[in-house]
Formats: structure tokens, C-alpha cells, sequence
């Protein structure tokens, strides 16, 4: 049995506060989220980078935390679905998955959310193509997108209008 | 972009003066599941739990020779469970109980489970899982539909055979003779996964006291229940299964839970510990259940006018290495097998063959998207030889109310085929594109073609024939002294939206709002049994009995003196405390009554196949790139009726799902075979629709209150699986003038067809 590497110690800002933990270097950020720090909202889908399902927000960045290795996280601001409403008031994105049917099985849900939240960081107004490619790298098998697109559109809407 | 929604409601004024139903109250469970508080069985952990795997057979079919435990690996750590340590039957019991929950001597696929290993250290656990080898002596394994039936082996039972049908109407053999064309055609499709994103897992729990406690990702849990009874030989009471939230299931959680939830408390009897195990993706696609592949032969005679004289349909299915519910995929296949028409002479001959593949199982249609896609593109091809328009076709045959289908169902209920394909075609522009479209292909240098096709379909709803009345299912509905309500049903949330649509039958039927309606957790210790969350069932018969509880409830309020009419949610809450002040508990409790009007008969197949239909009507417009055979649908259209709609996002995001899985199923979705074993087991090689995949999908309700179902309700959940491919296929046929005979439609088979169509 070889030898594993040893543990190192990876702070970061997660979730808007600071954040400290110790994983071997070569460690999924997935699993840390996951079973070390028990931020439980992220998934995993398929532990290839294929779904999306363990989407989370690096330095503004949209990865596949099952990719990443812990130490990448190092001096990183780090956001996932636990940190997008502030208490209990949800996220105007959030409210329209609930209102709109984004949500059905739920499993995606939570990185099809960032992934919504990244998209609308970098187009506030994404019009049909900006969202259906902002989207793209989140599988999702049960809604076939169309109230995603829709959740995604009231969302803005709704900032819009600050409704 | 987003899918639009039209309802075009037939229904009548006093039909929409209702307080909740029709109306798009949100998601019960909708803020646990945008916040990522929901609980799915991986996020949860137990004080001193073990991570379990699987060993699996290497090889397709043969004789275990010897398990060998190899390499560097601390072997005393580790809890290792094989057949040697079930303390009852061997078996995962569902229909009969020819599948072992672990091979002893034998193996019958790829990847049958062998030996199990339980260690707290998940990385360690791989290690070791990948030093066990399993010495196989090998036998010759069948691998086609076709070998099984040569009978090249016998590997199940006398003939390879699980299971046969035959259905007459009329006298198919008559017709031959007076008939102006005979068209024949053969056609498949292939294996589908189900592909719900969470992979499937369970956690166990085993000990004197309890007995053995299972949570998981699952549609069924007394499924799953009655597996662990015969498994462990322990009495209903010391086993309990309790259903976490659950990431899609589309059927892929109907059989298959009860065979990791057996692993599990296998381990965990004989570790004392919890055990966990959760499926990694490709173990996930590998080792379960996917869309049993298929084989359809249609011989139809038809009429000089279009008239359908008779259909002799053959239709078979690859169900695997074990019966599993392949006898069940192959009659609801075999009842859509003649489709919505009206035909004085059908035969219909089924059966389910063996393989050495891992078992087919259940996945969101059941059969009927099958045996749909063959006479949806077979009807087309009629209506070719015989020079009408493919609509036309089925204008002349659609069944109306008091007609006859094939298994000798009279239709009592309303239907208008013909105003749903009217429909369709008007918001589709299928006549002005139709038209268009083939001047436009006519031009021999465009690189791209065009094509729009439609299907109409018929789906059933509820379990077949009798089912319903050997389920018997039962549901609870207990107020609380606070005047909340809880449903109790063995029912599964899977994101379909059971929470939601109960809460809103219950709501309705009790003059209260949603959020006074709880819903409790499936957990077999608490619950009674509603039957399997399959087979789109639990809205319509579920859903009723969930309406009666709720009915009984308020009579014995009303009985009882303490509430009066007129009552607001105060009132009721007050005389709930009044009521069980006085009597303690106040309950109801339903059990599911066959109507006396539904006859089937068994031996004959023949009778009153489902309760009721849901009908519908989908057009697919496509664009062929005829220089890489790409396929993308543009435009889709799907129109069906489907009784009274509870909840219009829902029940609209049940069919766009539905249609998304159709596309993936005609043009994606592609499993890869190599003796037995998936060998493209991957989200990266296996290719389901995403978001940039799909086209805007259109959706559209025609209500008809279907007498028997709550508020008028009927099954939805399946409908869309069956009419989507062959509406794409059809419209490919179109575009392109290939006769498609089988999907899924890759680029690479469309490519080889082009070259032999213009070669």
C-alpha cells in the first residue's frame, strides 16, 4: 500500500468568512466540502466534470468541485449554495427555481444555482443563448431546462423591476 | 426560449371554482432543495459507519471458481460479506425470485455482485476492492435478441423465455385477402439509461433490538421492505425502510434499491456497524437496470382508403439475465402496441428473452415507448405505400369513445384524437412547414435539410389490468390538535412532485391552504403501503385515495357536531383540539377499491387494460446537417389530455422532462455493448440532452375531469417517453427521406444511412 501524502493545512474564505482546514494536497475540494467542513448542498453527479452537480464559485470562477484539488483552494474566496441566501432570506434566484419549477428532483439544483448566479455576474441581462450556454456545463435530467430558462429570466425580471 | 404553456380547457365554469387545484402552488419541498438543505442519502453520516462496495463478476457468464484476496492490503480490517452469509433466501424477491442477491456458484452477467467489503477508510476500501480477484471458469453467454430466441444456450428456464403474450382481436389472418397493401417493417431501439443525477445509494443499520433499518435513494420502499424480509427471513415489523430525498429515479429506483439496500445490511449485520454505500457514476451505469432494448415486426393490411384491416404485431424484448419485471415492461408494451386506432383485426405476440446482460428493469414508459416508436414510424411508412398523408392515415383509423381497442377495451371516456392532432398541427404550423420544407429540400446543394413529423399516442395509467386491485393500496390521513394534516403514503417525492399535488388534493377536499398540509416521510414503520411510486399511478389512484381520507375526515368533523359549514382554517384547527379532546386520535384511512365496472381477464389478456388513457399529439420539426448527419430538433410541440391539471408548472415540467429524455432516447443516447457489459459507462461517452441540446419545448393541456380520479385527475408522469422519438424520427424520415428503422439516430448511423440512400 503506498504511502499517502501527508495533510496540509489550506485557508480560504468560504462563504464570506474565513475559513481554515486540514486535507492532503491532492484531496477533492468535493469531498472537503463535504465530509470536512459538512457543507453537504454541494453534489456529486458523476465525479468527472460532466454534470455540474458539484458546482461551486472559485474567485468568481464557476468549477466542478470534484475537480479541484484542496490545496488549489489556498487563499481562494470560495462560495457554494450555503452561502447564496443570507439567513433566511433566499436569493431572488433562488425564489424563482421555487416559483417556477427550476427545481424538481433538487440534485442539481444547487449548482444549477451558481451556475445562474455566475451567469448573471457576468451578463446581468443574458438574453435565450448567454443563459442556455451559461448553463450548459449543468446537466440536469429532469426539468429538460425549460423552467430553468424561466426561473432564470424571472430572476432578472424581477431585479429589474426590484420587485 | 422557455417552454410555453397553453391550456385549453374544455373544463366547465363550476370544474374551475376551485381553492388550489389548477393552480401552480409551489413546490412543497422547494426551499430545502434551493438552499441545499434537502437531505440525500450520501449527505447522511452515523456515529461509527463503514463505507461498503461492491466486487463484481468480470465476466458474462460462467462458474465461480475461487475468490482470491490479493495484494498489500490489511484483509483483518475488513468486513467481507459473500452468499455464505445471508441468513435467509438468496435472493432480491420482486415478481419471483431467480435473482441472487449474491452469486454462489454461477454468474449470469457482467458485474454480478460477488463479495462485499466494508471499511471505514474509502480510499483503502478501492484498494482492496480492486485486490479481490474472482476466478471465473467461463460457459458462452448470449448476447442478442436474436441468439436468445435461436436458443444458442439455454440460460434461462426451458426456453430463454421469461415471459409471452398474445392478444387477438378479431381474425388478423382473414384480412390478408381483401387487403389492397400489406406493409412490413422491423424496427428497434436500443438500451437507455436512466441517467437521475444523484447515483444510487442506501445506508443499513442492523441490530438485535430493531432488526435491519435501511435509508436510501429509492421509488419503493416496500419493495425494497419485502426484499430484506425474505433476505434476512425476519418478520414485516423487524425491518424498516425509510426513503431520504430522493435525486430522480425515472424507474432506475423502482428494482434496483432492494439490491444495495441487501448489501448494505449484509455488511452491517455482520460488521455491527452502519454501513453506507453509495454507487460511483460508473458503477451506477454498469451494474443497474437501463430501457430493456427492443424488437418490433408489424405486418399491417390496409383498405385503398387508408383503412387499417389488420395489424400483426411481434414484439420482443432483451430483458437481461433475470425476469426482474420484464414479464410487467413487456405487457404495458405490448398493450400500446396497437396504439390509439381503431382495427377490427389485431394480433399481438410478445415475449421477454434472456441474455447475459445485467437485468433491464423499469424506466419512465415502460415498454410502451418501444412498441410506440415502432408503429409511429411504421404507420408513417403506411401511410406512404398506400399515397395519403401520414396525418390522414390516422385521421381514417383514431379510436372514439365506444370503440374497441386491441386488448378489447371498450373507451368510455371522452377522446378526440382528431382535435388533438388539430391542435398540435395549428400551434406547430405542421401543414405550412410540411410544404415548405420539401421545396426547400428539393434544392440538391443545401446543406442543411429540414423535416417535421409528429406521433399520436395513447398511454395508461395505473398498473395494468388487475394490478390495482392486488396492490389494494392504502393511505392514512391523520389532523392534529394544531389543525395541521398529515398525509401518510408509502408514495416517494423524486421531484415528479407527489408532495405538492398531495398536499394540493388534500387542501382542496378540506377547504384549507397547502401549507396546513404535512407530508410525512415514507418510512415503512410509519406509513401504509400505497403501492409502488410508478407506472404515473400516484396521482391518479393515489391521489384519490389521499382525496377520500380527506372526505372521511371532514364527515367525522361534520358527524362529530364540531364543525359547522362555512368553516374558516380557525374553525377547522379549533375542531380538531374539540375532537381529539374527546377522542384522542382523529384518522382516516383508505383502501383502494377496484371499480365494478373493470373487468380484465388474465388468461385471455383481454378486458380493461388501465382505468384510464391519457391521449396525446407531439411534433418534432428537425434540420439534418447532411454533411456531418447531425441532427438538431428545432421546434417541438406536445399536446395531450391528461384529465384535470393539479398543478400547471408541474405537470408542464413533468412533460418537457419527459419529451428532453425522448430526444436523448432518439438521437443521444447510445449504449455502447461489449459481451454483456456497458463499456461507454460514462457522463463523458454516454450522451444525455443539455441545455444547448434541447429546442424550446411547447407544451399544451387539453382538460377532460376524468370521473374516477382526484379532481378529475389522470396519469401524466410516463406519457412523454412514448410519442417523442418517433415524431423525431418521422421528422428525420422527412427531412432526409431515410427510413429510419431503429434509434437511437447518432450521427454515425444517420451518416451511413445517407451514404446508402444517395450511393
Amino acid at each position: 500500500m503506498p504511502e499517502r501524502a501527508r495533510k496540509i493545512r489550506v485557508s480560504c474564505v468560504l462563504n464570506g468568512s474565513a475559513s481554515s482546514f486540514e486535507a492532503h494536497p491532492m484531496a477533492r475540494l468535493l469531498d472537503v466540502l463535504r465530509e470536512d467542513l459538512k457543507l453537504t448542498g454541494t453534489k456529486e453527479g458523476c465525479g468527472e466534470g460532466e454534470c455540474g452537480a458539484c458546482s461551486i464559485e472559485m474567485d468568481g470562477v464557476l468549477v466542478n468541485s470534484c475537480l479541484v484539488p484542496a490545496l488549489q483552494a489556498q487563499g481562494a474566496k470560495i462560495r457554494t449554495i450555503e452561502g447564496v441566501a443570507i439567513g433566511e432570506s433566499l436569493h431572488a434566484v433562488q425564489q424563482a427555481f421555487i416559483a417556477h419549477g427550476g427545481a424538481q428532483c433538487g440534485i442539481c439544483t444547487p449548482g444549477m444555482i451558481l451556475a445562474a448566479l455566475n451567469l448573471l455576474a457576468r451578463h446581468p441581462e443574458p438574453d435565450d443563448a448567454q443563459i442556455r450556454e451559461g448553463l450548459s456545463g449543468n446537466l440536469c435530467r429532469c426539468t429538460g431546462y425549460m423552467k430553468i430558462f424561466e426561473s432564470v429570466v424571472a430572476a432578472v425580471r424581477r431585479a429589474e423591476t426590484g420587485a | 426560449m422557455a417552454g410555453e404553456v397553453r391550456q385549453n380547457s374544455l373544463l366547465r365554469p363550476a370544474d374551475l371554482e376551485t381553492r388550489v387545484i389548477g393552480k401552480s402552488v409551489p413546490r412543497k419541498e422547494g426551499r430545502e432543495k434551493v438552499t441545499g438543505r434537502a437531505r440525500y442519502v450520501d449527505d447522511l453520516s452515523f456515529p461509527g459507519m463503514l463505507h461498503g462496495v461492491t466486487v463484481r463478476s468480470p465476466a458474462a457468464r460462467g462458474r465461480i471458481r475461487a475468490v482470491h484476496f490479493e495484494g498489500d492490503v490489511p484483509w483483518h480490517e475488513f468486513t467481507v460479506v459473500t452468499a455464505k452469509d445471508i441468513p435467509g433466501k438468496n435472493c432480491i424477491a420482486l415478481l419471483i425470485e431467480d435473482q441472487p442477491c449474491l452469486a454462489a456458484e454461477f454468474v449470469s452477467h457482467p458485474e454480478e455482485a460477488v463479495v462485499l467489503l466494508a471499511h471505514h477508510d474509502k480510499y483503502l476500501l478501492e484498494e482492496a476492492r480492486r485486490s479481490v480477484r474472482i476466478e471465473i471458469e467461463p460457459l458462452p453467454g448470449l448476447f442478442s435478441i436474436e441468439d436468445s430466441l435461436a436458443r444458442k444456450e439455454i440460460i434461462w428456464g426451458q426456453d430463454n423465455i421469461f415471459k409471452s403474450f398474445y392478444v387477438e382481436k378479431g381474425d388478423v389472418d382473414s384480412a390478408w385477402a381483401g387487403a389492397e397493401f400489406v406493409v412490413e417493417g422491423t424496427y428497434e431501439t436500443g438500451a437507455q439509461e436512466q441517467l437521475y443525477i444523484e447515483p444510487q445509494g442506501m445506508i443499513a443499520q442492523v441490530n438485535g433490538a430493531e432488526g435491519v433499518t435501511v435509508w436510501g435513494s429509492l421509488q419503493c420502499p416496500h419493495y425494497v421492505h419485502k426484499a430484506l424480509m425474505i433476505l434476512f427471513g425476519l418478520p414485516r415489523e423487524r425491518i424498516r425502510v425509510v426513503q431520504a430525498e430522493t435525486g430522480g429515479g425515472f424507474g432506475g429506483k423502482e428494482e434496483y434499491p432492494s439490491m444495495i439496500a441487501a448489501h448494505a445490511a449484509l455488511l452491517a449485520r455482520k460488521s455491527g456497524r452502519p454501513v453506507k454505500i453509495i454507487y460511483d457514476r460508473a458503477e451506477d451505469m454498469v451494474a443497474t437496470t437501463k430501457r430493456h432494448p427492443s424488437r418490433t415486426r408489424h405486418v399491417t393490411a390496409v383498405s385503398r382508403d387508408g383503412k387499417l384491416l389488420a395489424m400483426d404485431i411481434d414484439f420482443t424484448v432483451d430483458g437481461g439475465a433475470y425476469e426482474t419485471l420484464s414479464p410487467v415492461v413487456l405487457s404495458r408494451g405490448t398493450i400500446h402496441a396497437a396504439g390509439p386506432y381503431a382495427c377490427a383485426n389485431v394480433r399481438i405476440r410478445s415475449r421477454a428473452v434472456a441474455t447475459n446482460a445485467p437485468p433491464h428493469g423499469a424506466f419512465r414508459g415502460f415498454g410502451a415507448p418501444q412498441s410506440v416508436f415502432a408503429l409511429e414510424r411504421h404507420l408513417d411508412r403506411v401511410a406512404e405505400a398506400v399515397g395519403i398523408a401520414p396525418e390522414e392515415l390516422r385521421r381514417r383509423n383514431f379510436i372514439c369513445e365506444g370503440q374497441t381497442l386491441a386488448v378489447g377495451q371498450v373507451v368510455k371516456e371522452k377522446v378526440d384524437m382528431n382535435a388533438l392532432l388539430g391542435r398540435a398541427f395549428e400551434l406547430s404550423g405542421y401543414h405550412a412547414k410540411r410544404k415548405q420544407f420539401a421545396a426547400e429540400n428539393s434544392d440538391a446543394r443545401g446543406a442543411i435539410k429540414k423535416g417535421i413529423g409528429f406521433a399520436s399516442f395513447l398511454h395508461g395509467a395505473g398498473f395494468t389490468g388487475s394490478g390495482e386491485e392486488y396492490l389494494a393500496s392504502e393511505v392514512a390521513m391523520e389532523a392534529m390538535a394544531d389543525g395541521s394534516v398529515h398525509i401518510l403514503a408509502g408514495s416517494t417525492e423524486m421531484g415528479q412532485g407527489t408532495n405538492t399535488i398531495f398536499a394540493q388534493i388534500a387542501a382542496e377536499a378540506l377547504r384549507l391552504d397547502c401549507e396546513q398540509i404535512r407530508i410525512v416521510q415514507p418510512d415503512t414503520a410509519h406509513v401504509p403501503n400505497s403501492g409502488p411510486t410508478v407506472a404515473s399511478r400516484t396521482a391518479m389512484i393515489v391521489g384519490k385515495l389521499v382525496e377520500t381520507a380527506a372526505t372521511n375526515l371532514l364527515k367525522t368533523l361534520r358527524d362529530s357536531g364540531f364543525l359547522r359549514e362555512g368553516y374558516s382554517a380557525a374553525d377547522f384547527s379549533r375542531a380538531c383540539a374539540e375532537y381529539i379532546t374527546e377522542h384522542r386520535v382523529l384518522k382516516s384511512f383508505v383502501k383502494y377499491e377496484h371499480p365494478r365496472d373493470l373487468h380484465w381477464d388474465d388468461q385471455k389478456y383481454s378486458g380493461d387494460a388501465y382505468g384510464a388513457y391519457a391521449w396525446a399529439v407531439y411534433v418534432a420539426e428537425v434540420s439534418v446537417d447532411m454533411r456531418t448527419a447531425e441532427v438538431r430538433v428545432n421546434d417541438f410541440v406536445a399536446v395531450q389530455e391528461v384529465g384535470r391539471v393539479i398543478n400547471p408548472v408541474l405537470a408542464a415540467g413533468q412533460i418537457e422532462g419527459g419529451v428532453a429524455q425522448g430526444i436523448g432516447f432518439a438521437l443521444y443516447e447510445n449504449v455502447v455493448w461489449q459481451e454483456g457489459r456497458m463499456v461507454n459507462a460514462q457522463m463523458t461517452n454516454y450522451v444525455m440532452p443539455t441545455s444547448v441540446d434541447l429546442p424550446v419545448i411547447r407544451v399544451c393541456f387539453e382538460e377532460i375531469p376524468y370521473g374516477r380520479g382526484p379532481a378529475g385527475a389522470k396519469g401524466i408522469g410516463e406519457l412523454p417517453l412514448d410519442g417523442t422519438a418517433p415524431a423525431i424520427a418521422n421528422a428525420i424520415a422527412h427531412a432526409t427521406g431515410v427510413d429510419v428503422r431503429a434509434i437511437p439516430v447518432t450521427a454515425e448511423t444517420l451518416l451511413e444511412m445517407l451514404e446508402a440512400v444517395h450511393a
